[in-house]
């Protein structure tokens, strides 16, 4: 249990307050229910931690799917200053790049009715998943290279998609001040033979059926209507973002020894974003991050040839188009007003989706008067949300909302929960198709190993952070 | 005797390790990952390997060395076996293990292990001499 002090400001909020080597407060957005949960492990105490990191500012900011993660909780958001603030690989994970994108078609549940075995056997045909997976492509190491610089759009030249879906990708699918000179011979060797893969673990690629519309004109927006047929896809940087974070962890854990810096935990290691050591990291997190926006245009591509190639149907037919991609683990640099003047920061994201608002100049057209589409994963069998950015989250939380449930069982716990069970049967009790490379996923992904998705959404869209659009129901599921 | 266990942790999974002596501990440690890695294939090993690292203080170096192991297999398709540590101060480490590359296809791999992490990585001591490491690795 955290001994971390709490104090309730309203019906969502909870504040740590700073003490002893803490810059700044801690926020923690939830609910009473979720709190619960929350207050068994670390992750309050995360959020401490944090608020001790050089020119951190404001607070230190943790979502309602908050659970225990490296240095910084899975769920948190801390934003710094360009000129005295630090970096953190700690603060964007292992994956870096980690997101989802979601695709609507023409097709209505009654067209797929009867098909969605054949669509998910087809899906899990088309598309490489599992424990260390490999893709079709082999890249040259100068084809990596553009990769890591040009992302999605790499895969588009090389045709995986169309130039259409660049627009709806967050950054265009290419964050600038990528540097491939930054990245290991190690994690280039990693990159080569895992792009166009899906992962294990919690990633997943899901066709869903448009449940419920919360908001007409905002799902009208994003192209999504009751009964529509969507494709979510969750999946991130792969091997080549581990060993970023891994060798970067590693170089800054001795960095920080250098300085004159007392961090209260080593998976904190952090640099200025002034020094060459920060800079080198962003450069190199950039590769990482336009290695997974290639791999999720890749992921799509193959997903609308499966839809294809299953339904005998012509692209125009299917008219499969992605309504956006978002990813959930990173640190950008982005203007946020600061005592009334825009002032550039770094904000990192672990475990938490940009939610920018309606006339944000960095919306494509489309979505300028929607605000951004947020994309939230549920678990195994669930279905996702669809929600829109908010002006309260720019305001409040650095424009950021949280990204899926988060966990509350180990996995341990999950498998010895599901133990004598069949997974795939309860999911097809439910309506749900699923299949997986290794059962063991299965077993650790199991539904009630999760925080409630409703709950955590509800919190959310009570607190203003984001405005809920659309909930979506699974049909069908492959996971790695 | 036993030279490891898990341990759970809500997204991941911990190990803890014993050893008789501080170069058995890192030696067993390199198994018990390699254990929760990939089951061993029948044909015998293709050749011996040496793996080195270097830390800052026990639990770096512990960090370090696991980190090495863990990329021989994802960067080289490498599962290493019978791990020997043959050279161990305070901050360097030398093994010598055999090692088995694995198929392409991955058909004995166990499970995806992302990194080795420094939360809460510990090296301990106890009264009788016996040595016990603790290790979160990110799954």
């Amino acid at each position: 249990m955290s001994d971390i002090k709490l104090e309730k400001i309203d019906e969502f909020r909870w504040r740590i307050p700073a003490e002893g080597g803490m810059r700044v407060p801690g926020i923690i957005y939830s609910s009473d229910r979720l709190m619960k949960g929350a207050g068994k492990d670390e992750s309050p105490r995360q959020v401490a931690n944090v608020a001790h990191l050089p020119g951190i500012v404001k607070y230190s900011l943790a979502m309602p799917d908050m659970h225990w993660g490296y240095g910084f909780p899975i769920g948190g958001v801390a934003a710094f200053s360009l000129e005295d603030g630090v970096v953190s690989p700690g603060g964007v994970g292992y994956d870096i790049n980690c997101g989802c994108r979601l695709l609507t078609t023409k097709l209505r549940e009654e067209d797929v009715r009867d098909r969605l075995r054949d669509l998910t056997v087809g899906l899990f045909r088309d598309v490489p998943s599992g424990v260390g997976s490999r893709g079709p492509i082999r890249l040259s190491p100068q084809d990596e290279r553009r990769v890591l610089v040009e992302g999605a759009r790499w895969a588009v030249e090389n045709g995986f998609g169309t130039p259409a879906d660049l627009e709806t990708t967050e950054d265009g699918g290419a964050m600038a001040g990528a540097d491939p000179e930054t990245v290991s011979d190690r994690a280039l060797e990693r990159g080569r033979e895992q792009l166009g893969t899906l992962g294990s673990g919690n990633h997943f690629l899901e066709i869903e059926v448009v449940g419920e519309v919360f908001d007409r004109g905002a799902a009208a927006a994003f192209g999504l209507e009751e009964g529509g047929i969507a494709v979510m896809i969750h999946s991130g940087s792969r091997g080549l973002g581990y060993q970023v974070c891994d060798d970067y962890l590693a170089r800054l854990v001795r960095h920080v020894r250098t300085l004159d810096m007392e961090l209260p935990d080593r998976q904190l290691a952090c640099a200025h974003l002034t020094s060459p050591e920060g800079r080198q990291y962003l450069a190199a997190m950039a590769c990482a991050a336009n290695y997974a926006w290639a791999n999720r245009q890749m992921l799509m591509h193959w997903t609308r040839e499966s839809f294809q190639r299953t339904l005998g149907m012509s692209p125009r037919d299917l008219g499969m188009q992605l309504v956006y991609d978002v990813c959930h683990n990173i640190a950008k640099i982005e203007t946020f007003p600061l005592d009334g003047k825009p002032v550039r920061l770094c904000v990192h994201r672990k475990g938490a989706t940009r939610a920018f608002p309606p006339g944000h100049k960095s919306l494509p057209p489309r979505y300028r008067s929607s605000g951004q589409p947020v994309l939230i994963p549920g678990d195994m069998g669930t279905g996702s949300y669809v929600l829109a950015g908010t002006e309260k989250a720019f305001a409040e939380t650095f424009g950021s909302t949280c990204h899926g449930a988060g966990r509350v069982m180990s996995r341990a716990q999950a498998t010895k929960a599901s133990r004598g069970r069949s997974i795939p049967q309860e999911m097809s009790a439910r309506g749900v198709v699923v299949m997986a490379a290794g059962k063991e996923t299965l077993r650790e992904e199991i539904p009630e190993a999760y925080k409630n998705l409703d709950e955590v959404v509800s919190v959310v869209d009570r607190a203003g952070l984001s405005r809920k659009v659309a909930k979506l129901r699974s049909l069908g599921c492959i996971k790695g | 005797m036993t030279t490891y266990r898990t341990f759970d942790h809500t997204a991941d999974l911990g190990i803890e390790v014993y050893g008789r002596t501080r170069k058995e501990l890192f030696g067993h440690a390199a198994e018990a990952l390699a254990d929760l890695l990939a089951d061993p294939g029948t044909d015998p090993p293709d050749r011996t390997f040496r793996i080195c690292a270097t830390g800052e203080d026990g639990p770096d170096l512990l960090v370090n060395f696991l980190r090495e192991i863990l990329y021989q297999f994802h960067g080289n398709r490498l599962l290493l076996r019978q791990i020997r540590v043959t050279h161990l101060t305070k901050n360097e480490i030398c093994a010598e293990a055999e090692g088995e590359v694995l198929d392409c296809t991955g058909g004995h791999r166990r499970r995806e292990v992302k990194a080795v992490t420094y939360h809460q990585a510990s090296l301990s001591r106890d009264g009788s001499g016996r040595w016990t490491a603790r290790v979160i690795l990110d799954v």
